[in-house]
């Protein structure tokens, strides 16, 4: 095993980016994810990169948008509301079929909200803030060395899908630091074998052999019929794709009295959760979606017939629960514990309210 | 027997969708008649914009980038960086580069981002119907100004080449038009002057053609390209506020 | 096994780097260790603190509500984070800048005059250093090889002159 580093998270992405082939990063900076663009500038052109300090999100979103368009490897990062102004952006993207990795390390809202740590993107990473029939695929890690592993994996499924691809981590994720085993560095695609492997890259045609080449990246269809075929031919491909981006972890489902869903910073603490009900006398389990988007279905058949309860525990309004209660589709009670406004409950607060929720039942 | 009009492989063998009188398609043809000439028809990747020259990409013979709405620049920055040795353009009307997208014109100017931009004023949003652009000049009509443009309700229209020759790293910033033989010719010019910056590297060039819109602005064709003289280019007044050669010849 | 540690101070004093070495260390003796600081808007000052989590296993919450060990290098830090040691935790409290007594009697306090043995040592600088000393052999949490292989680390390059004034402050509160 590569031997393990203590890493700041944010550091730690950017750098596992880079070894994941990124060589392109545009960002603007915006707390609690600054030390990302910081350590890109210092890193990226060591490598042969390219970093730009954007004029804005949406400068940085669009910026991205072309390099992937021209065919290179592009990991960008922000924070919620830089996040919502790269909506645009990430719509187009999805439409022209542009890969791209995208890290959010969140923060609270609505609005310009706090800086704390929260999970209120829920809806804006899997629902998509953009206009029009499409998805994004989102990844939120638990923690570092899985945020890690993650990062270095998207840019490949971005490639292999033409889909911009997100990662969901939060600021408590950013701001620590943890040790983490650092995957290999991957080879970076160079600009003069772009033509070669992209088949979508615009580069100029006399890459390509001459003008009847010629490649356009575009989202505009003003034939209805000629947009409906598009809309289908992506659903077709998140259809083909969804076995690759689906993941969970599932712990302890079988003969659990409650099953907790939670993804992110609160799915770590659900572990220490479990084991104080477990103290108690209480088994509890835990849905990890490691996956937002596709939404890991299958893992809700697992519970088994001793569940009288499943817990959407989360740092956001019940947005989380809106899934759980469509995978969960009437066969168990579901229940919310959340916190809001970028506090993180305490396991024992947690663990409390699931007790009353269970005593509730009774 | 030797032709003295051809098509130019840089245009493809189709009719645009602009109306009659629109000064869309001379630009179209003079950036890619350039493009020709240079030999760089298939090193070129251009961005279309939105709006009327949104469709630039089934007319333009050569790899191609949409935007949104006001981020060519952004868009092309990124293209630009992962291809350091091709052409990179964007093209972009007076809604899109001045309006919604005025950040990233300034910023990408401002960054001397080695790319050319090809402004198309004609004081008018043309795909949406006739309203107020940032370029209309006083007392011209438009449908969200019917009385036409006043400075208390609107302010003045914003002078782009003179915005952007403040900055030190757009290097090459002249302004033509396209309403007259002699005029095209020296747009022309401007466009090879533009392309020749970009390839020796200096920064950032940027061309604004004055254009007509003739059916918003509710004129013959013949009608539009007089009002350019009479009333365009005395508020935008042509010439070249900003080129490397001139300076050091300085 | 799993010590949870809170370090507090104002901006200046050293609390993070105190906190990323422990984290350092325990990650050297192969042990499982979460590091997190408190980040807040303001570039300069306020108050600074750091939570780190150490364990055999791997550490499921980051964060801490009871402590087994708190570090306050300041008054207002004892006084607004002493509630946070859990019963019969340990208490380090830098009574040199903090005139009064803790006021909890169910948990370990140890006064470490950490400016006043920094300074005799001739560099009140070196105060984190005293501190981080007196914790570590005080609670256990990560033994002397690995922490003096981190000083060398941090104490290198441009610092390297450093080296020496340091490592002294780390042993000099368990010296006296």
């Amino acid at each position: 095993m590569t031997e393990k580093v203590l890493m700041k998270g944010n550091e730690a992405f950017a750098e596992a980016a880079m070894r994941g082939g990124c060589r392109f990063y545009f960002g603007y900076p915006i707390t609690p994810q600054s030390e990302i663009p910081e350590y890109m500038s210092r890193e990226l052109p060591k490598r042969g990169g390219c970093f730009v300090q954007a004029e804005s999100e949406l400068g940085a979103i669009n910026m991205t948008y072309g390099a992937g368009a021209a065919g290179g490897c592009v990991f960008i990062s922000s924070s919620s509301p830089g996040i919502a102004l790269m909506q645009e952006g990430l719509s187009f993207m999805a439409s022209a079929e542009v890969p791209a990795v995208i890290l959010n390390v969140s923060r609270c809202g609505p609005g310009i909200g706090g800086i704390q740590p929260g999970q209120a993107d829920y809806f804006q990473a899997t629902r998509g803030g953009g206009n029009g029939d499409y998805h994004i695929p989102v990844f939120a890690p638990y923690n570092m060395q899985e945020a890690v592993n993650l990062i270095y994996e998207a840019p490949s499924l971005a490639y292999k899908w033409r889909t911009p691809v997100i990662i969901l981590a939060d600021g408590m994720m950013g701001q620590m630091m943890e040790p983490v085993a650092l995957p290999p560095e991957k080879p970076a695609l160079e600009a003069k074998d772009i033509a070669s492997q992209a088949d979508w890259a615009i580069t100029g045609y006399d890459d390509r052999g001459g003008p009847q080449n010629r490649r356009v990246v575009k989202s505009l269809r003003l034939q209805p019929e000629a947009l409906e075929e598009h809309v289908e031919h992506l659903f077709a491909r998140y259809a083909k794709a969804a076995p690759e981006f689906t993941r969970y972890e599932a712990i302890g489902l079988e003969d659990a009295e409650i099953v907790f869903v939670a993804y992110g910073t609160i799915a770590r603490l659900t572990l220490e959760v479990m084991d104080m009900l477990a103290e108690q006398g209480i088994k509890a389990g835990l849905i990890r979606p490691i996956s937002l988007w596709p939404f890991p279905e299958e893992a809700f058949d697992k519970i088994g017939p001793a569940t009288k309860v499943v817990i959407s525990a989360e740092l956001s309004k019940g947005q989380l629960l809106d899934d759980v209660k469509r995978a969960v589709c009437g066969r168990f009670p579901v229940e919310l514990i959340y916190r809001t406004g970028g506090i993180i409950p305490t396991s024992l607060e947690v663990t409390e309210k699931a007790k009353a929720i269970l005593e509730g039942l009774q | 027997m030797k032709p003295v009009f051809t098509y130019t492989n840089g245009m493809l063998p189709v009719s645009t969708h602009y109306c009659p009188g629109c000064t869309h398609g001379i630009a179209h043809r003079l950036i890619m008649e350039v493009l020709e000439e240079n030999g760089k028809l298939g090193q070129a990747i251009g961005v279309a914009p939105i709006g009327c020259s949104v469709m630039a990409h089934q007319y333009m013979n050569v790899d191609m980038c949409e935007a949104a709405h006001g981020r060519a620049p952004a868009v092309a920055t990124g293209i630009r960086r992962v291809h350091p040795d091709k052409v990179v353009f964007t093209y972009q009307g007076d809604g899109d580069l001045a309006s919604i997208g005025m950040s990233e014109i300034i910023a990408a100017a401002a960054r001397g981002e080695r790319f050319s931009t090809f402004f198309i004023n004609n004081g008018i949003y043309g795909m949406t119907g006739g309203q107020l652009a940032p370029t209309t000049l006083i007392g011209q009509r438009a449908t969200t100004a019917v009385e036409g443009r006043t400075k208390a309700q609107f302010g003045m229209p914003i002078k782009m080449c003179e915005l952007l020759a403040q900055l030190e790293c757009a290097v090459y910033v002249e302004r033509v038009a396209l309403n007259s033989p002699a005029n095209i010719r020296k747009a022309k010019k401007a466009v090879q002057r533009a392309f020749a910056v970009q390839e020796q590297g200096l920064g950032f060039s940027f061309v604004e053609f004055l254009s007509t819109c003739p059916t918003n602005w509710g004129m013959t064709p013949s009608d539009a390209l007089k009002w350019v003289d009479e009333k365009m280019i005395p508020y935008y007044p042509l010439g070249c506020l900003r080129d490397p050669e001139k300076e050091a010849s300085k | 096994m799993i010590q949870k540690l809170f370090f507090a101070g104002s901006g200046g004093q050293g609390v993070i780097l105190m906190g990323q070495m422990i984290a350092y260390a325990s990650m050297y003796e192969n042990k499982e260790v979460t590091f997190l600081p408190s980040y807040g808007p303001e570039m300069r000052g306020g108050t600074a603190n750091c939570t780190v989590v150490v364990s055999d296993k791997p550490v499921s919450c980051p964060l801490v509500y009871e402590a087994d060990v708190v570090v306050a290098m300041n008054l207002p830090s004892m006084t607004r984070f002493e509630s946070l040691v859990k019963p019969g935790g340990m208490l380090f409290y830098n009574s040199s800048l903090i005139p009064q007594k803790p006021t909890r009697t169910d948990i370990q306090t140890i006064p470490v005059p950490a400016n006043d043995i920094a300074m005799e040592m001739g560099n009140s600088r070196a105060a984190n250093m005293v501190m981080l000393g007196a914790v570590a052999h005080g609670s256990g949490v990560a033994g002397d090889e690995a922490l003096d292989k981190i000083l060398a680390k941090v104490f290198s390059g441009k610092k390297a002159a450093l080296l020496d004034l340091n490592r002294k402050a780390f042993h000099a509160y368990s010296a006296q």
